[in-house]
């Protein structure tokens, strides 16, 4: 059957996820996005967020995300992330630091671009934050 | 000649300094393992990076437009040396090979007349380096408080390395660490940072047609990628650096343990002959004295 493909979560800590899935969500960049099997070859970058996999015996697992990006093909799709951490092991306090050490940063950001990015990504933070405490 | 009383001390003193050594080593090989763990969970990112940033330059390479990180300033006037040594020392060959191979880099960049400014990162190769080039060290980081060496760690040298490029203040940057290699063999190398250099993978030929599709676009994947690639690649280094240091350490205390073992030995047997020759004396003095009666 085509509808598996292999699914690899990475952060440059770790290996999270190699396995066998049916669908993996990932937050892409322009908007998020459902990845089956036999997708065409797209590479993409990811925003801070939620990654959804399905995997091949029906059991889903989530991974918070922060940033990075994925190299989809038919049979494969690789998620590089910058720091990733499983949905449940992950509290409101430890995003909540993030977002802290983000604001401290941006305070002392001087670079308009860099101040952009960094704004951009306070603010995918923290709808970030506002699904994970409504969860 | 020593008395038998400062034999005895000696021996004492020693046997105190192996069993300082014996311990460190069984420390350091713990943290070794832990080290050479962490250096191996880390591999499989480095590579598709590598992999992908491989191929996504070699069809940008061309280009006029390309990333100043990856075609560079053109220039190569203004060198930078990230040099990555241990916080402590204690291990060996360890710091002087990789400050020993900067030190030869720099002044040989020196000598043709080139400007050195260096970054030093870990408290040991800040303390030799300044000695020496006081005038070329710009900054410094420490890691000293940090008890597991994360990404975080890596993305402050990068941040600060990326900072500088970006306002023009070098053309080049090169990263001295140890590769790690065996516990026995940690090797100083240099690697070029920026412009960057990748490991160029042999693509299978069907591999090659492969059509990707990009969002955002090609260029702005490449412009996110390639700082991104300078604080993977420092972490990998630096996690290297951390296997290295325990491996180096943990056959330096190995040595001085078995060093101790020997000095011990060759204090007893002094002291055993010296007792000997001392009781041998007090005979000779008793029997004197007593055919003299």
């Amino acid at each position: 059957m085509a509808d598996a493909f292999i699914f690899e979560l990475v952060s440059p800590e770790r290996l999270y996820v190699s396995e066998k899935v049916s669908e993996v969500v990932i937050p892409a960049m322009l908007g998020e996005m459902t990845v089956l099997a036999e997708h065409a070859p797209t590479m993409t970058t990811i925003k801070p967020g939620v990654v959804t996999v399905k995997l091949a015996s029906g059991q889903v697992n989530k991974y918070v995300v922060f940033g990075g990006f994925a190299d989809i093909l038919p049979d494969s799709c690789t998620l590089l992330a910058d720091a990733a951490i499983p949905a449940n092991e992950l509290t409101p306090d430890t995003l909540q630091r993030r977002i802290e050490t983000t604001q401290a940063e941006l305070g002392k950001a001087t670079g308009d671009e860099h101040k952009t990015r960094l704004e951009q990504f306070l603010t995918d933070l923290t709808q970030l934050n506002g699904i994970v405490v409504a969860a | 000649m020593p008395s038998l009383k400062d034999l005895k001390n000696r021996i004492a003193s020693v046997k105190a300094t192996q069993k300082i050594t014996k311990a460190m080593k069984m420390v350091a090989a713990a943290k070794l393992r832990r080290a050479q763990e962490a250096a191996e969970a880390a591999r499989p990112y480095a590579e598709r990076m590598n992999k992908v940033l491989a191929s996504l330059s070699a069809a940008n390479a061309g280009n006029a437009g390309a990333p100043l990180l990856l075609s560079g300033t053109g220039k190569d006037q203004v060198h930078l040396l990230v040099v990555a040594t241990g916080e402590r020392g204690l291990a060996g060959g360890f710091n002087s090979s990789i400050i020993r191979l900067a030190r030869e880099h720099a002044l040989k960049l020196i000598a043709e007349g080139k400007t050195v400014k260096i970054l030093t990162v870990g408290r040991k190769g800040n303390d030799v380096l300044r000695r020496s080039f006081k005038d070329n060290i710009v900054h410094y980081i420490t890691f000293r408080e940090v008890r597991q060496l994360g990404f975080v760690q890596a993305d402050e040298v990068a941040g600060k390395v990326l900072d500088m490029f970006n306002a023009g203040e070098f053309d080049v940057a090169t990263l001295f660490f140890a590769r790690f290699q065996s516990v026995i063999a940690q090797v100083a190398t240099a690697q070029q940072l920026i412009p960057a250099r990748f490991e160029t993978v042999e693509q299978p030929a069907e591999g090659s047609s492969v059509h990707y599709e990009y969002e955002p676009s090609e260029e702005e994947i490449l412009e996110d990628l390639l700082p991104k690639n300078i604080a993977v690649q420092i972490f990998k280094a630096l996690l290297e650096n951390n296997a290295s240091f325990y491996g180096a350490q943990m056959s330096a205390m190995d040595n001085a343990t078995r060093n101790a073992g020997d000095m011990i030995n060759k204090l007893t047997l002094s002291y055993n002959r010296k007792r000997q020759a001392q009781i041998t004396t007090e005979l000779i003095e008793i029997i004197a004295g007593a055919e003299a009666l």
